[in-house]
């Protein structure tokens, strides 16, 4: 018995070093990169890039939106106004909006939903709608799609806001909504239909990935190595940031280590950053989300070595670590502020006047020369909160979103 | 003080139980590592991993707790997170508070440990059930209160037990905290399952009727090892919120990963057999299984996939062990009518 148990052990053992020798060989040798097959090759997946879509995304950073400049939750790129006036009722300060949120399961949805709720309290006061109410489908395609037939059937709403959980399995969904009359408004996240009145988004990933992939090659030397930390594959907002950073590294001389997913754990982090420092050093961090940036950046102190630059988020506990240590770093920005936008929308849309097709938002990064004033302005704010919420001149800040 | 030589020292003296199995496996993914990183093996490098591992460590202490006794333990990860969240919003930043609201934490966990315990052996729910229920209404209540984003911040003060040690020490630079805290619990651990109390544990696991009969109160064996569990998921809250500080996501998935390290370690499912060490042993190679993918560059979206074929290929070899009882254990089903049997049903 002792000795198949050994044999056993061995058997297991060699599979061990066997799986090595396989794994080790690059899966892509004709990619010639350094970082084995865990992210080395610097050509975006087809699936998640979209050549067209990624220019157009590069060309909007640098439009002037339409707009007051101090409201940029108004503003638009390039808009094309439709009428709306089909729309119009005559008592929109009892209009009932209806809002399908896809889910609140991270903290940059509960910012933008706590903003959403007291810009709702503003409208209400001002007599541009008179109530909302809202459903929560935790993340899961097949409650968001019964949670907006139920509004349709209720036939209450007025108006429907929806948020959707992901873009293909929403679109009959969302279709559905629109052939009920009441005019959709859908954002953040797309649906494969333009039946909606309006479509709200800051501009995307592609621009969210390259900002921050071209601050690396800025602010970076020739040969330096960067790792790139992911929170999970598959999610369309996240899989086109890195395909737009990979579009960029792989112009630069930069050495991309390779990426991980992180799920956004502060302990995988900083367990996968110490690993890639025990192996040399790790000049640059990329991030497709900063959920966790504290952690990544604590490994290099932990492991005694000068931070990293670093492309992060603007959520606070990575821009207040930034302001603390003096770091090279930039924040990276996926509008918190456009959850105000698509209730501002249904109230205008229900006045009859003209919104944007497509409502796409500003999305500027924040740097060094801004980062003291989003602190100043956000000093009370716990850590999780987003600095770009733009809920500042709301009723019930800043108590709404301190006391989350 | 490695792991490797632990592994090593044990391994000639533990060979018969599942320990030796552990060990071998262990020892067996160190060697891959070193092949790939032979830096690892220098002293810094092997510190980090031992301060990674700890909390593991820890909760695999507590899960073997529960598992030796015949149960199950599936709220220790929402109660990590629970923790973590809870020490972040009341100490806020604010030194003063550390000990007491570690003291809190204790008190909850406490809490916690007694309730699975109880609703467990005196209503008699199932703890898979038990516990289940416990895991959700944790992870409920910290969305509600939290809003799901927590908020606050842990102090250096409470960080220290998972991120620091003494520095300076000649070769390994810092002995962690964590790796401190994580020998002493095991060696507690093993002294206890010495004791009175740890071998009534493990005769409740083996059979609970014949243990009742020689006079064992099973109920307050095993809700001690429920509330055994729980402070044990405390202590890992406390190392894991030390390493990495307050995300929304920590604590997920860990009651999964705790019951792999002791069902790696050959800690039978449903109780009664299996040593602290082995399950130790199990969590090592756990976590140094997470750190040769790493190494290996093995994509981690297949990680899940090899961790499921290991824990299979584990259990199934324990199961086919030659043991004179059989792994399906006839107190499990209806009585076979000509079978004599000492135990009928445990509930």
């Amino acid at each position: 018995m002792r000795a198949s148990r050994v044999l056993l052990a061995g058997a297991a053992g060699l599979t061990l070093v066997l799986s090595a020798c396989t794994t080790d060989a690059p899966e892509n040798p004709d990619e010639g990169t350094a970082g084995g097959e865990n992210g080395g090759e610097m050509s975006p997946d087809a699936e998640w890039f979209d050549q067209a879509e990624f220019g157009t995304q590069m060309a909007q950073r640098d439009i002037e939106p339409e707009g007051p400049a101090d409201e940029p939750w108004t503003q638009a790129i390039e808009p094309e106004w439709v009428d709306t006036s089909d729309f119009a009722i005559d008592d929109p300060q009892d209009a009932h909006v209806c809002f399908s949120n896809a889910s609140v399961s991270n903290p940059w949805r509960v910012t933008g939903f706590i903003t959403m709720e007291q810009q709702v309290e503003a409208l209400v006061d001002e007599g541009r709608i008179g109530s909302f109410d809202s459903s929560d489908a935790a993340d899961d395609d097949n409650q968001q799609i019964s949670d907006i037939q139920a509004f349709v059937d209720s036939g209450n709403c007025d108006a429907i806001i929806i948020s959707p959980s992901t873009t293909a399995t929403l679109t009959p969904a969302v279709e559905t909504a629109c052939e009920s009359g009441v005019p959709v408004v859908v954002f953040d996240r797309g649906v494969n239909s333009d039946c909606m009145v309006t479509f709200i988004h800051p501009i995307g990933g592609y621009a969210y990935g390259a900002d921050a992939a071209d601050f690396l090659v800025e602010s970076l030397e020739p040969g330096s190595t960067v790792l790139a930390l992911r929170i999970l594959p598959g999610v369309d907002v996240l899989e086109h940031r890195w395909a737009a950073a990979q579009e960029v590294f792989a112009d630069s001389e930069l050495e991309v280590l390779g990426f991980e997913f992180t799920e956004g754990d502060g302990a995988q982090i900083k367990d996968l950053v110490s690993q890639h420092l025990q192996r040399g050093e790790v000049n640059g961090i990329w991030m497709d989300a900063g959920d966790g940036a504290v952690a990544g950046l604590e490994a290099f102190e932990d492991a005694g070595q000068p931070y990293p630059v670093i492309a992060g988020e603007d959520e606070l506990s990575f821009m207040r670590k930034w302001d603390e240590e003096g770091l090279t770093a930039i924040a990276p920005v996926y509008s918190n502020f456009q959850w105000r936008t698509p209730v501002i929308a249904a109230g205008m849309i229900l006045a009859g006047e003209e919104v944007p097709a497509e409502w796409v938002l500003p999305q500027d990064p924040i740097r060094e020369d801004e980062l003291d004033d989003y602190l100043d302005r956000n000093s009370d704010m716990p850590s999780l909160h987003y600095a770009k919420f733009g809920g500042e001149d709301l009723p019930g800040f800043p108590e709404a979103w301190v006391d989350r | 003080m490695t792991e490797p030589t632990t592994a090593r020292v044990r391994f000639p003296t533990a060979l018969r139980g599942g320990t030796g199995t552990v060990s071998v496996l262990l020892v067996l993914i160190f060697v891959v590592i070193a092949t790939q990183n032979p830096s690892f093996f220098e002293g810094p490098p092997l510190m980090a991993f031992a301060k990674k591992a700890a909390p593991l460590v820890v909760l695999a202490i507590g899960q073997y707790l529960v598992i030796v006794s015949g149960e199950f333990d599936l709220s220790v990860g929402s109660l990590v997170g629970a923790q973590v969240v809870i020490a972040a919003r009341l100490i806020d930043g604010d030194e003063a508070m550390t000990y007491p609201v570690i003291g809190l934490m204790l008190l909850f966990g406490l809490l916690v440990g007694l309730v699975n315990g109880l609703v467990t052996t005196l209503l008699r729910v199932p703890s898979i059930i038990t516990t289940l229920g416990t895991m959700l209404i944790l992870f409920g209540a910290v969305r509600y209160w939290t809003g799901g984003a927590p908020t606050g911040a842990l102090s250096e003060g409470f960080r220290v037990f998972g991120r620091h040690g003494p520095d300076g020490v000649p070769v390994l630079g810092q002995i962690p905290w964590a790796l401190v805290i994580a020998a002493l619990l095991t060696v507690g651990a093993i002294l206890l399952m010495r004791s009175p109390y740890g071998r009534s544990l493990m005769a409740t696991g083996d059979n609970d009727t014949a243990a009742a009969f020689s006079g064992v109160r099973v109920w307050r064996v095993r809700t001690l090892a429920f509330v055994g569990s729980s402070l044990m998921a405390t202590v890992a809250a406390i190392l894991i919120g030390g390493f990495a500080g307050v995300t929304a996501q920590v604590g997920e998935g860990l009651e999964f990963t705790a019951i792999t390290a002791v069902v790696l370690g050959g800690v039978v499912l449903g109780g009664g057999r299996g040593t602290v060490v082995a399950a130790v042993l199990g969590a090592l190679t756990v976590e140094a299984l997470f750190t040769l993918f790493n190494q290996l560059y093995l994509p981690s979206t297949i990680q899940p996939t090899a961790q499921g074929l290991i824990i299979i290929a584990a259990v199934a070899y324990v199961s086919r062990r030659g043991d004179p009882r059989p792994p399906t254990r006839p107190r499990r089903r209806p009585d076979p009518p000509n079978e004599r049997q000492l135990d009928s049903s445990r509930r």
